[in-house]
């Protein structure tokens, strides 16, 4: 059996952050409730879909032609506190394609939509916790949080892992984009080394020759094993 | 080695395509599970009173009707439910009324995402008149004043529906737990 620590102060975003204006009226005003961990919190579902598809975790795959872009692999592992692979977590991803723009109704960004990009993925860690995507770069884009504000670019992620309480939903940003400093959204994490953890990593190892650039992206999820009892008198 | 979990951050506006395509994820119940089928819907607001359009995601997590999570769930159950909300804010899940869990009331776990939650927000949803709320420890623990915002209400005239508000901000505004 796991136990699940209270997150570690600065490591993760308060609610509200004025500096990312949905926040103001959105975040709770009243403190949070401690609740106790009961089953309802330690348990958790699986996987909460439909068995993963053989291409869904490669998004230039899911329709006829390739989509418009710098290819890329983003590949890492999903780790507990321990530093230990999750196996068998789902893992969401989804993006916007090589302009900038979402293939949702309500993004009318004036970029084009690129017909053969969706960009949405899933995969399923192995017995190490590792996982693999095939996609495109996403393009950085403006959103009218305050005057001439751009997010860089990034890729969303959504991961379920052993527990309700492990739940986590996150974004990837790239390496030396000029963008990161004046993300509200990132900026808002206190801790630096918390917003470093956020940035993928280029890496020679995972780019494949004549073919895709590749990133490496680890993410830790809440949880380490109980230790019954104390050894060594520490 | 001691890793800290990596931060989170907000689902944003356009998770649909990836996230909630799939309608399905709103019936955690199937033909022939066992219980006492209820639709649960949902309506998200801010702080203002303004309904979340299209830009909020909740997700259930719940036992089934004899109160297992896993372990010999249901086969004809899955615990895990996840919509969208519409232009209204709402939405409505097809579940059946959960059984008590380890001397807790039924309740059904609740995670909220949205544009403007950097992080998700933990509720539990409990259902309006039901005996064992007096008794439930987790109910124990919020301010009698605030209780009421967990309970999910029956709809009137509509036999086995129920709905509940979720204020994020403000007035009436919904209890959150940190877990």
């Amino acid at each position: 059996m796991n136990e699940y620590p209270r997150t570690k102060p600065g490591s993760q975003p308060e609610y509200l952050y004025a500096g990312y204006r949905s926040t103001i009226r959105r975040a709770p005003s009243q403190p949070l409730i401690q609740l106790p961990h009961t089953l309802s919190e330690l348990s958790g579902p699986v996987y909460g879909h439909n068995s993963i598809g053989p291409t869904d975790n490669d998004l230039t795959l899911h329709f006829a032609e390739a989509p418009q872009g710098e290819r890329i692999i983003v590949a890492g592992r999903v780790l507990d506190e321990d530093g230990r692979g999750v196996p068998n977590a789902l893992v969401e991803v989804w993006q916007a394609n090589a302009g900038g723009r979402y293939r949702h109704a309500r993004d009318n960004h004036p970029a084009p939509i690129d017909p053969n990009f969706l960009g949405a993925g899933r995969a399923v860690t192995d017995d190490a916790g590792n996982y693999r995507f095939v996609s495109i770069k996403p393009g950085a884009y403006p959103w009218r949080n305050h005057h001439n504000a751009w997010r860089p670019a990034h890729i969303h992620f959504s991961l379920f892992g052993s527990a309700f309480v492990t739940r986590l939903v996150t974004q990837m940003y790239f390496p030396d984009d000029p963008l990161i400093p004046l993300d509200p959204i990132l900026q808002s994490i206190p801790d630096a080394d918390a917003r470093a953890r956020l940035v993928s990593q280029f890496d020679l190892s995972l780019t494949e020759p004549e073919w895709a650039l590749g990133y490496r992206f680890d993410i830790v999820l809440r949880g380490r094993r109980a230790t019954h009892f104390e050894e060594g008198g520490k | 080695m001691s890793l800290i979990p990596s931060a989170s951050q907000t689902v944003g506006p356009f998770f649909n395509f990836a996230l909630t395509p799939d309608a399905r994820l709103g019936v955690l119940a199937g033909e022939g599970a066992e219980g006492d089928r209820i639709s649960l819907a949902f309506r998200v607001v801010d702080g203002d009173g303004a309904p979340t359009p299209g830009d909020s995601m909740i997700e259930l997590w719940q036992a089934d009707a004899r109160g297992r999570y896993t372990q010999g769930i249901d086969p004809n159950f899955r615990g895990f439910g996840r919509l969208e909300t519409d232009s209204h804010g709402e939405c409505i899940f097809e579940t059946v009324k959960p059984g008590p869990v380890d001397g807790q009331a039924p309740h059904i776990n609740v995670m909220v995402f949205a544009r403007g939650l950097l992080k998700q927000l933990y509720t539990r949803v409990y259902f309006d008149g039901e005996a064992a709320n007096a008794c439930d420890p987790v109910l124990m623990l919020v301010p009698e004043d605030r209780r009421g915002t967990l309970l999910a209400r029956a709809v009137a005239g509509r036999p086995n529906a129920w709905f509940i508000e979720i204020r994020l901000q403000g007035e009436g505004e919904t209890v959150f737990f940190d877990v």
